[in-house]
């Protein structure tokens, strides 16, 4: 782009990258706003300054203040615990895997808790990446109670003795009262033998403006205090998340880059915020 | 959470006064509401346009001038359009001449393929078909053990002569799918693939390799309800990459509007053919276009 003024088609190519990002009508409306009264305000001409700005406004969205730190370490006697929710498919197992990756690559012990007992082979996913990232896992009988799995596991990690024990659950909509109801159970079993330190919602980078539900719902019943976006390697941008963090103030903390093992970093508002612009403005 | 469109098209009508046509201030009014409406139900943008653009002429004609209720006749319109569009020409699977027929599914990672394989074999098993499905998936953890407990429950047969977890080439199992299901007398094959970036250059050329050497009658593009304005670019690079005929609309027991049903119907042609709406085996249908117009306008 290299048009001197800001015309018409410089606003409307801004509102286009931000819906084709999925940020959404609402948020997309909201922050051209604010860029408009503060190019006037400003007396912004070029279309430079005016990519600065948005990215300003799209960052200041995602609060850079908040504290993204993953809460993997033990606050009392016992293992930390993480419990891993979200709805179908959006990587939530494998989410799992490459986090006791990395906690393992810090000196840490991990063990994994398969809660998923609905899935076909879900625990068997679980162990396979128990297995390849050194973690071992604490499995039920299939179509068992995933709560007494999960106190299971964390009581594992007691007896064992390990700092982390990560819990990972069946997908499930959050429109399905019974599923949702079945995850606040999960929640309070595990915590009688322990706070949980974390609960991540992982959320898949393609999914359109029903992540604002989504993390509306799993909030409420789960306590979530941190969002994974995963599939950030495909040609989705994720742009559902600066609603989420506007509307419930969950920070993203983690994003997927892959199938693989190392395919795990932390959020960066200003890299999430360049990748969604691209090249457009 | 949202507006529907009859709430948000009544707002703009309500200062109208009787019959008569429609201002271009009322028309910009009308279709920049119907916009905010496709937006909000994952529509993606530049099928927006060319749905508003067709729309937009209608408004202005007669049907809408001369109507007692602008707004209603406005929507009926948007509906119209949209069942168009997303039904056209509906058809049934179709069949080899000689040989088997086979199924091959292609999609994103966590789509619905595998859950959908154990559903489509039940539903072609029920009419009289005897279906096997094939583990062409040999890269994602345990997606082969996952398909045998699918096909344990749906009571099919399946082949799965590689272990997976990155040990055999699927390309080898699919060819190979079609020996055995002419001796085990399977009249329908369904391939299993493992999901894939339409971006990965690898990957898709591997789903094309699968697909030359079994020779699918129909190839079937699995897509999440939930998705959002990628649907377009996804659905782009699969029939580039692969080609498909038929698409499969996935979690629909969700309340996501999956407006991805417009984008991907508009931007490749092909049909819609069925839906999953659930985790269950049974939770499979045709799919209904009038059904799903009714859901992307929240009515
Ligand atoms: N490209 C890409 N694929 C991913 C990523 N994360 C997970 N996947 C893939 O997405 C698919 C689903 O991942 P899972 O980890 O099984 O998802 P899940 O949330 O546990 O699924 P359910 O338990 O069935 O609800 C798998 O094929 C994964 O390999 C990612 O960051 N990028
Ligand atoms: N609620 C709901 N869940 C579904 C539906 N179809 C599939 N799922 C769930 O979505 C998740 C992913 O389904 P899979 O069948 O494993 O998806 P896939 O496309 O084979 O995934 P990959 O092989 O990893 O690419 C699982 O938890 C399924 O149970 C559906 O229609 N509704
Ligand atoms: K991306
Ligand atoms: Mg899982
Ligand atoms: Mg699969």
């Amino acid at each position: 782009l290299s048009r001197e003024r800001l015309d018409d088609q410089a606003w409307e190519e801004i509102e286009e990258a931000l819906l084709t990002a999925d940020v959404g009508v609402r948020s997309t409306t909201e922050i051209v706003e604010r860029l408009r009264t503060r190019t006037q305000v400003l007396g912004t001409r070029s279309q430079g300054e005016l990519r600065a700005l948005l990215s300003e406004e799209l960052v200041a969205a995602l609060q850079p203040q908040m504290d993204r730190t993953l809460h993997t370490i033990s606050t009392g006697d016992g293992p930390a615990v993480v419990l891993v929710v979200g709805v179908n498919g959006t990587g939530k197992t494998t989410t799992c895997g490459k986090l006791a990756r990395v906690l393992v690559a810090d000196g840490r012990t991990v063990l994994l808790g398969a809660a998923d007992t609905f899935r076909a082979a879900a625990a068997d996913q679980l162990a396979t990446w128990g297995s390849r990232v050194g973690a071992s896992t604490v499995r039920g009988p299939e179509g068992g109670d995933p709560a007494s799995v999960a106190f299971e596991a964390v009581k594992a990690g007691w007896d064992a003795g390990v700092d982390t024990v990560l819990i990972d659950t069946a997908g499930r909509l959050h429109t399905k009262v019974g599923l949702m109801d079945e995850l606040g159970k999960v929640k309070r079993v595990v915590e009688k033998q322990g706070p949980i330190n974390e609960t991540l919602l992982v959320l898949d980078a393609t999914t359109g403006q029903n992540g604002l539900v989504q993390a509306r719902v799993f909030t409420e019943v789960a306590d979530v205090t941190g969002v994974v976006l995963t599939k950030l390697d495909g040609t989705a941008k994720g742009g559902i998340v600066i609603s989420v963090q506007r509307e419930l103030g969950v920070p993203v903390k983690l994003i997927g880059l892959g199938e693989g093992v190392d395919d795990l970093a932390p959020f960066d508002p200003e890299q999430f915020v360049d990748a969604l612009l691209g090249d457009v403005v | 959470m949202f507006d529907t469109l009859s709430d948000r098209l009544n707002k703009v009508f309500t200062g109208l006064r009787g019959k008569g046509r429609l201002s271009p201030a009322d028309i910009d009014a009308t279709a920049r509401e119907i916009r905010i409406a496709l937006l909000e139900a994952d529509v993606a943008l530049p099928v927006v346009r060319q749905f508003i653009a067709a729309v937009k002429e209608r408004a202005t004609g007669e049907e809408v001038s001369k109507a007692l209720n602008p707004a209603q006749q406005v929507i009926k319109i948007v509906n119209e359009e949209l069942i168009q569009i997303l039904g056209g020409e509906t058809r049934r699977l179709q069949f080899a001449k000689t040989g088997p027929t086979v199924i091959m599914l292609a999609g994103l990672q966590g789509a619905g393929k595998t859950t959908l394989a154990g559903k489509l074999a039940r539903f072609l098993k029920d009419q009289g078909h005897a279906p096997v499905l094939v583990a062409a998936d040999l890269q994602r953890p345990n997606a082969v053990n996952q398909l045998q407990v699918v096909g344990e429950r749906a009571g099919v047969a399946v082949y799965a002569p590689q272990p997976g977890n990155g040990v055999g080439d699927p390309v080898a199992v699919a060819k190979d799918s079609i020996e055995f299901a002419l001796r085990a007398q399977h009249d329908m094959v369904i391939v299993d693939t493992a999901g894939r970036l339409g971006i990965d250059a690898d990957m898709m050329r591997q789903a094309a390799d699968i697909r030359d050497a079994v020779q699918p009658q129909e190839i079937l593009f699995v897509v999440d309800a939930m998705v959002g304005q990628d649907a377009v670019n996804t659905a782009e690079a699969f029939q580039s990459g692969v080609g498909f005929t038929g698409v499969v609309l996935t979690k629909l027991d969700g309340d996501a509007r999956g407006g991805a049903a417009l984008s991907v119907r508009s931007v490749t042609g092909q049909p819609i053919m069925f839906a999953s709406n659930g985790e269950k085996l049974e939770d499979f249908d045709v799919f209904h276009p009038d059904r799903m117009a009714s859901r992307i306008l929240g009515m």
